[in-house]
């Protein structure tokens, strides 16, 4: 049934193109529609899940048999939160562009074939296949935000979109290459995870491979495109490519990179500049885009790109905690990505629709000006909230994921724990000084007479209702999501990784 | 030759002679029944019976019609060849179709039988395997484009176009046909099976390393890989758009082909190696440099264009490049995927040309002139960006498929990856040609149109021959087994 998540959006992109009229609200509803389905799907698929880390196949029929190409959707614990990561994110997104006049149709129909795309890569199981909805991802993204967006789009669009390209090139090769050195005539997962690649072959591929996913997940120095990207990109956009887009090169690295070539981050033999590992080097780069995230979103003027920045310092934790090796480490870096999705979503569906679709600006200065606390309250409420999960206050899900990562680093490379926590203590402080300009400033009565302001649509609340409650149910209750990811992790197709670097 | 061969001469031809004497029927018909008739009818009558003469063909290549072989692989017809010539009708079609809306010119007879006779002139070329042969049909084919290029006799870019492209081919084909008397003389025959066994016994002749440069370079000319590209900016862009269609499809489908043809049965001994590391003296190596030039000028000139079709003209230059990887593999691997690359370049090709054809009275050129056509053209808009997309090699579409297969085969080949070193050049020139395919869907989606442009109509024929190709591309990539398996068992039937 998970696959009718993928379906249904497509076929719910066609709808939306094709419904009839002028009237817009039928296009907004449909696609909602859609989106809900894929939720609820997800969140049924969840509940049925069995805990103990199988993969349960979907759908496996042969493809290109000439090439021994499978169309395999299969799902394991990590699949299926990420799944329903996409499902609250697509809701949510759908909620808070309810307010879209621009060609509606073809907005919600693009969008809705960016989340059929994601939806894909996380549920395959053959690597053709992945890469491939990998790609579909890309076209809908540059649409996105070239048409809808708003500061410099078309550059931002261009750049994002050649950054992604450039990134699945990487990845292309390395399948290409993982082809024909297994000879398996297949890349099925289930085949590619168990066979036992050359070391050397290892060693190029899997840098290869990580930095192309990486690239996606915002790692440092290849992270430009997501502030600009970001910023520029109108807020459902935002709110997916920060919350699932960046996902996707995330769970490309784990579920691709270090799956299948877990050789790859042994240690050279050899140090160069220190490092002696991929797995340092790639540690090392996660945490300069931490601290550099961080400190870039300190001194930003434009409240869209302090929440970008931020993103870039957020996923620099899931990347560190892939690089950890050991299954706390690891288990942490998956339940940021989840985290990160959601709190991302809600930051950007609060700067994004609830201040700038009403004050029309950004800027921080100018922004500190208006009382919005007292305007528009429950974006005020909101985004404390939301704050406080960015910046991991306990009780939230940042808080169980970053602390995880951090004690999975302590124990592989404790100096590196210790700058991560200067990371997270930068985090507070741009948050913070956003949070100040925003909504907590000392607003500045004598200036012009205040415009009164539209008031918070009744989608806008339930959208961020929903994030709210998510981050916050998975903050108190961890488990259910930490008895999907770590059964997994200790699951078979990970069996490789643990026997090698596993620490 | 006795009497008897003769007539598996006849039989194994069938099908030519059918295109040939459709294009002569074409050609009577218009000078004599329709020469008062309004031009428009002219034009629809000739395409409807030059396109029945392609359909019956094609059904007559599909109902599976005789193969066989003359002696001195004169004429080689097996059910790879039969393939490649159904991919040709069908492209022949599909020009001819564009050709519909075309108003420059009053010899609507002339046009559309030159269309024909090019269209035999290459379905010779793929079925045989005779360097005379081989000779013969090239300028067979180059004359018939010469004037295709040069047929808008109004327009100045369409004689400029056409001229240059006749002094480049006419110099090329020079080369060609040294390089081919070279050959000649080291072996002493002109089939290519000979050739193989007397470059055999002397691998290593200074006379054989001319003779393959020559031959590059005449073929180079024929599928404009860099540098023997100079012509095609100019004929995409001067020609009449039908022709710069055949020009781009078509020619390029059994150009390929016969390249390859020639270098892997003729020339195999003296292959060479192309692998970063362990290169060899042979032909490998040089047609890795011919492909690395054209990938890298190709894709990097494109950018700076302004003129679709000239963006087009440079795309192909960057797709020779690609296509060219397969022939530095030269493994029967390779020969499946060159085919089924060049049939899905050729289908995206003549669709980009037909969005062209079917913009003819809006004046398109540069990429500015796109801009708002989505909005203006919704379907054709649509088409056009499944087309480029799949020139761009975006999965599910023909396109990647065709590249993957492409690479997957260059890498297969037992010499540790030497060939890596190109498919990673060739992934970075892919994305490099996603930058400017994606400036042209941009003025097409994202940009405003021009105050007072009107929607625009495009008549029916033509949107279902569009909405065909779109089709096409989209199931060839969702489901490049039905296609690539019959091309497998072809060429393994081919080269047993």
């Amino acid at each position: 049934m998970l696959a009718w998540t993928i379906y249904l959006s497509f076929l719910g992109a066609v709808v939306v193109t094709f419904t009839p009229g002028k009237n817009p609200t039928i296009a907004r509803v449909t696609a909602l529609l859609t989106a809900l389905a894929g939720l609820g799907i997800a969140i049924v698929a969840i509940m049925h899940a069995d805990r103990s880390g199988q993969v349960i196949t979907i759908v496996r029929t042969p493809w290109i048999s000439r090439l021994g190409i499978e169309y395999h959707l299969a799902a394991d614990g990590i699949s299926l939160i990420l799944v329903l990561l996409t499902g609250i994110a697509a809701v949510a997104g759908i909620l808070f562009s309810w307010n879209v006049e621009l060609r509606v149709k073809d907005f919600f129909a693009l969008y809705l074939v960016l989340i059929g795309a994601v939806y894909g890569v996380f549920l395959s199981f053959d690597l053709f296949l992945l890469f491939v909805f990998y790609e579909i991802a890309i076209i809908p993204k540059y649409f996105l935000i070239a048409i809808w967006g708003s500061t410099r789009r078309e550059y931002a669009a261009m750049k994002l979109v050649l950054y992604s390209f450039a990134g699945s090139a990487l990845v292309l090769a390395g399948m290409i290459a993982a082809y024909c050195v297994a000879g398996q005539r297949s890349v099925s997962f289930e085949v590619l995870a168990h066979f036992p690649f050359p070391v050397h072959f290892q060693m190029w591929a899997f840098p290869m491979v990580f930095v192309g996913f990486a690239v996606l997940a915002g790692m440092w120095p290849f992270h430009t495109w997501a502030p600009t990207g970001h910023a520029a990109a109108p807020t459902a956009a935002s709110m997916l490519l920060a919350g699932v887009v960046m996902k996707l090169g995330a769970y490309g690295c784990l579920r691709v990179a270090m799956m299948l070539f877990p050789r790859g981050l042994d240690p050279w033999g050899f140090r160069v500049l220190g490092f002696g590992s991929w797995q340092q080097v790639f540690a090392g780069l996660a945490l300069i885009g931490i601290i550099y995230g961080a400190t870039i979103a300190l001194v930003q003027k434009d409240l869209k790109f302090v929440v970008g920045y931020s993103s870039v310092s957020h996923m620099g934790f899931v990347l560190l905690g892939l690089m950890t090796l050991n299954q706390i480490g690891l288990a942490g870096a998956v339940y940021q990505m989840f985290s990160h999705g959601i709190i991302a979503g809600l930051l950007f569906a609060v700067v994004g629709r609830m201040v700038y679709d009403r004050t029309h600006t950004r800027d921080l200065q100018e922004l500190s000006r208006i009382p919005l606390g007292r305007l528009i309250p429950f974006a005020a409420v909101t985004f404390v909230l939301a704050s406080m999960a960015s910046i991991g206050l306990p009780g939230f899900s940042g808080f169980v994921a970053e602390l995880q990562v951090l004690i999975g680093s302590w124990r592989s490379f404790p100096w590196l724990a210790c700058i991560a926590g200067v990371g997270i203590l930068i985090g507070i402080a741009f948050t913070w000084r956003a949070l100040q300009a925003t909504f907590l400033g000392e607003a500045d009565t004598t200036a012009a007479p205040q415009q009164a302001m539209p008031p918070i649509t009744l989608p806008e609340r339930l959208g961020a209702c929903l994030l709210l409650a998510s981050t916050i149910v998975l903050g108190l209750y961890p488990r259910l999501l930490m008895d999907l990811i770590l059964p997994s992790l200790n699951g078979p197709l990970f069996e490789q990784l643990r026997r090698g670097a596993w620490r | 030759m006795t009497g008897s061969s003769y007539l598996e001469l006849l039989r194994l031809t069938a099908p030519e002679i059918l295109v040939a004497l459709t294009g002569f029927l074409v050609l009577v018909l218009d000078l004599t029944f329709l020469r008062r008739a309004a031009l428009a009818f002219r034009f629809r009558t000739a395409i409807v019976v030059a396109c029945i003469g392609c359909v019956l063909a094609l059904l007559v290549l599909e109902r599976g019609s005789a193969q066989g072989t003359l002696p001195a692989g004169m004429l080689v017809v097996n059910s790879l060849t039969q393939l490649i010539q159904m991919a040709l009708l069908a492209l022949a079609i599909l020009v001819l179709l564009w050709a519909g809306g075309a108003r420059f010119t009053t010899h609507v007879g002339e046009y559309c039988a030159l269309i024909l006779f090019a269209t035999t002139a290459m379905m010779l070329l793929v079925s045989t395997q005779n360097l005379l042969v081989i000779f013969i049909t090239i300028e067979f084919l180059s004359l018939s484009l010469y004037i295709l290029t040069g047929f808008d006799k109004d327009s100045a870019q369409s004689a400029e176009a056409a001229l240059k492209y006749f002094l480049f081919g006419g110099m090329s084909a020079g080369i060609l046909l040294f390089g081919m008397s070279l050959l000649y003389g080291i072996s002493g025959s002109i089939a290519l099976q000979a050739i193989a066994a007397a470059v055999n016994a002397s691998p290593g002749d200074p006379m054989l390393t001319l003779a393959m440069v020559m031959l590059l370079v005449g073929f180079g000319f024929k599928i404009a890989a860099a540098p023997f590209h100079m012509w095609a900016p100019e004929v995409y862009q001067g020609a009449p758009t039908a022709s710069a269609a055949l020009v781009a499809s078509s020619s390029k489908v059994a150009s390929f082909f016969a390249l390859f043809l020639v270098f892997y049965l003729g020339l195999m001994p003296a292959a060479g190696s192309a692998a970063w590391g362990h290169s060899s003296a042979g032909w490998a190596p040089l047609i890795a440099i011919l492909a690395v030039a054209s990938m890298l000028w190709g894709n990097l000139a494109a950018i700076a264009q302004t003129s679709v079709r000239r963006v087009l003209a440079y795309s192909a230059i960057g797709h020779a490049g690609y296509m060219l990887i397969a022939l530095v593999t030269h493994s029967p691997e390779s020969l499946t995927a060159l085919v089924y690359y060049v049939f899905t370049y050729a289908l995206a090709t003549v669709g980009a040309f037909g969005v062209l054809a079917a913009l003819e009275e809006e004046k398109v050129d540069s990429i500015a002139d796109f801009a708002g056509l989505g909005k203006r053209a919704p379907g054709l808009s649509f088409c056009l960006l499944i087309f480029l997309l799949s020139l761009a090699g975006i999965p599910p579409l023909a396109g990647f498929a065709g590249k993957f297969y492409v690479f997957v085969a260059a890498l297969e080949i037992p010499d540790h990856f030497g060939l890596l070193w190109l498919v990673l050049l060739a992934l970075v020139m892919s994305v490099v040609s996603f930058y400017y395919y994606l400036k042209i869907l941009k003025q097409a989606y994202v940009s405003e149109p021009k105050p007072g442009a009107a929607v625009i109509r495009v008549p029916v024929a033509t949107r279902v021959a569009l909405w065909t190709a779109a089709a096409l591309v989209v199931i060839l990539g969702c489901l490049p087994d039905m296609l690539l398996n019959r091309i497998a068992a072809a060429v393994a039937g081919a080269f047993q």
